[in-house]
């Protein structure tokens, strides 16, 4: 069953990329990018332009996993945190490279591309953005 | 639209449930409930029933018509569908089967709720309950559910000053509840130390600030409330149901702290009951982890945003204050098996509205609200109760 939804993961550009798109009526930008804009819905179709991410932004509130999923199991415990982007959108990463007492709100972040998790079952490695502590 | 009432309600106990399986679970609580409102079989118009993962906890789909089946009424090919929206499966299967009957369609229709998750094993569990989450973009980089409602606690914590105390009071008082209810998981008290000294689960969130993984069914019988007098003597209407729903993952909200599926589905509830939450004498709310009880009684109106952990130390929540919540135990006491909990908070509300919960009965209990939320607050259902 695993390997179905795996395979799945792998094939979305996005997780190495940051590429997303910007609403051409509002200006929002979205990452992962959206069909369509859910602030002016119609009036945004077909208005929706690729846009590229720095992949920098700040920690707005995180949590240490001490108990993860099986495949995750090796890394606990690990900080999850979720990510302002300066362009917008909030994603949800790992942060890497960091004490784990030293993550805080409000940290300025930038990402990193790394090794996410490894499939128990079928050894498979799935790859993508992880954030480390921005270099002043 | 016409009005609709609950007229009989069955219980499961709440627990790891190593001897009984999914069919056993649903038929109990379903016979029950049948048994309770005193219909027979033929009386039957439709059966709904909430499953969060059937499929992955049991290994069986197509639960609707196997509910049927197992409840005895393969003979009468009763209508049976199976409703999802994760951990408010339950509770959106009770819409269901309201909105069937309020629309003239339905007389008398049987909703169930069920999840059968301690034979898959703690870590499989962890993953099942995570596909509630947005699989791509928060579970594959580790997010687990308790990690996503903690990510709420410590935004929560940092913007309003709310302590890891206030989370455990929770824990405290809705185990305290726990123990006057006969069907809850754990019936014993527990310490505010007991609750901070626990091993951490998802920082801030420790072991005993979780719902626990649970076995369990629950089912309701609800019936045009024109014709729920000829089955009981007291009925209990349904008086509000909301419903909303919002981005799957957490990060694509307005406010980290603010469940707007809650919001929206209280507004819709609230309206169509016209009252406001100051006319709500008792609540159940759903606590599946400590901060989504803080979260809720402010979401619901019940206190200002920000104001939850203070309403804790105030003791308003508590089976005696000015506004109970949890008095079942909660899913933090009773226990959560997923898709049972959106019905049992509705047969908790009858029951305390008809004045049958004995040592942890509300006093003058007129008006209840049950508030149901799937995975991080994507869905939200809620219902308001008033006896006839
Ligand atoms: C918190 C959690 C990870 C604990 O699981 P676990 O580490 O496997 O715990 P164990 O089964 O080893 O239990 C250890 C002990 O604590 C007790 N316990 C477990 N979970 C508990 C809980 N949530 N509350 C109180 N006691 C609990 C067990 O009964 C057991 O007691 P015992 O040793 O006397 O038998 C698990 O309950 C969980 O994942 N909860 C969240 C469920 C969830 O996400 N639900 C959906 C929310 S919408
Ligand atoms: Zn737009």
């Amino acid at each position: 069953m695993k390997e179905g939804v795996a395979r799945f993961w792998r094939e979305i550009p996005q997780r190495y990329n940051f590429i997303g798109n910007k609403c051409g009526t509002c200006d929002t930008v979205f990452f992962p990018p959206r069909e369509s804009c859910p602030y002016c819905r119609r009036k945004s179709i077909g208005k929706m332009k690729e846009t590229k991410l720095a992949g920098k932004g700040e920690v707005v509130t995180y949590t240490i996993i001490h108990v993860g999923p099986e495949d995750f199991e090796e890394q606990t415990p690990y900080p999850i945190a979720i990510i302002k982007l300066e362009e917008g959108p909030q994603i949800t990463a790992q942060i890497v490279d960091c004490p784990l007492d030293e993550v805080k709100i409000g940290m300025k972040v930038e990402s990193t591309f790394r090794k996410i998790q490894q499939d128990g079952h079928t050894g498979a490695i799935y790859y993508g953005y992880k954030f480390k502590k921005q270099r002043q | 639209m016409r009005d609709v009432a609950v007229i009989g309600v069955g219980l499961t106990k709440f627990g790891e449930l190593w001897d009984q399986s999914f069919r056993q679970l649903i038929a109990e609580a379903g016979s029950k409930a049948i048994l309770d409102a005193k219909i027979e079989g033929k009386d039957i118009d439709a059966l709904y029933v909430g499953s969060m993962s059937s499929g992955r906890f049991v290994d069986q789909e197509h639960v609707g018509a196997l509910v049927a089946e197992v409840s005895g009424f393969s003979q009468l090919h009763i209508p049976a569908t199976r409703v999802e929206g994760a951990c408010a499966s339950g509770g959106l299967a009770v819409r269901e089967g309201y909105l069937s009957i309020a629309s003239g369609i339905n007389d008398i229709v049987v909703v169930g709720g069920i999840e059968k998750m301690n034979d898959v094993g703690g870590t499989a569990a962890t993953e099942i309950l995570a596909t509630a989450s947005d699989q791509e973009w928060e579970a594959f980089f580790g997010a687990t559910f308790p990690g996503i409602y903690a990510m709420i606690a410590t935004r929560h914590m940092h913007e309003y000053g709310t302590t890891k105390e206030q989370l455990a009071q929770v824990a405290v008082k809705n185990h305290a509840n726990g123990v006057f209810n006969p069907y809850a998981q754990y019936q014993s008290p527990i310490s505010l130390e007991s609750v901070l000294r626990a091993t951490t689960v998802a920082w801030p969130l420790g072991l005993m600030d979780c719902s626990p993984v649970s076995d369990g069914a629950a089912s309701l019988v609800l019936c045009a409330a024109e014709k729920a007098k000829k089955y009981t003597e007291k009925p209990i209407k349904i008086i509000g149901s909301g419903q909303a729903s919002d981005t799957l993952a957490l990060h694509g909200r307005r406010d980290i702290c603010t469940l707007d599926a809650t919001v929206y589905a209280a507004k819709k509830a609230y309206k169509q009951a016209n009252l406001t939450p100051k006319d709500i004498d008792f609540a159940e709310v759903h606590d599946c982890f400590t901060i989504a009880e803080i979260c809720a009684i402010e979401d619901l109106g019940f206190v200002e945003k920000g104001k939850g952990g203070k309403a804790i130390d105030n003791k308003i929540t508590t089976l005696d204050g000015s506004l109970p919540v949890n008095t079942s135990g909660g899913l933090k006491a009773k226990g959560h098996p997923v898709g049972a909990t959106g019905v049992a908070q509705i047969v908790e509300l009858t029951t305390q509205l008809r004045g049958e919960a004995g040592k942890r009965q509300v006093k003058d209990a007129k008006i209840g609200l049950a508030h149901n939320v799937g995975g991080s607050g994507a869905t939200c259902v809620i219902h308001i109760m008033e006896a006839m």
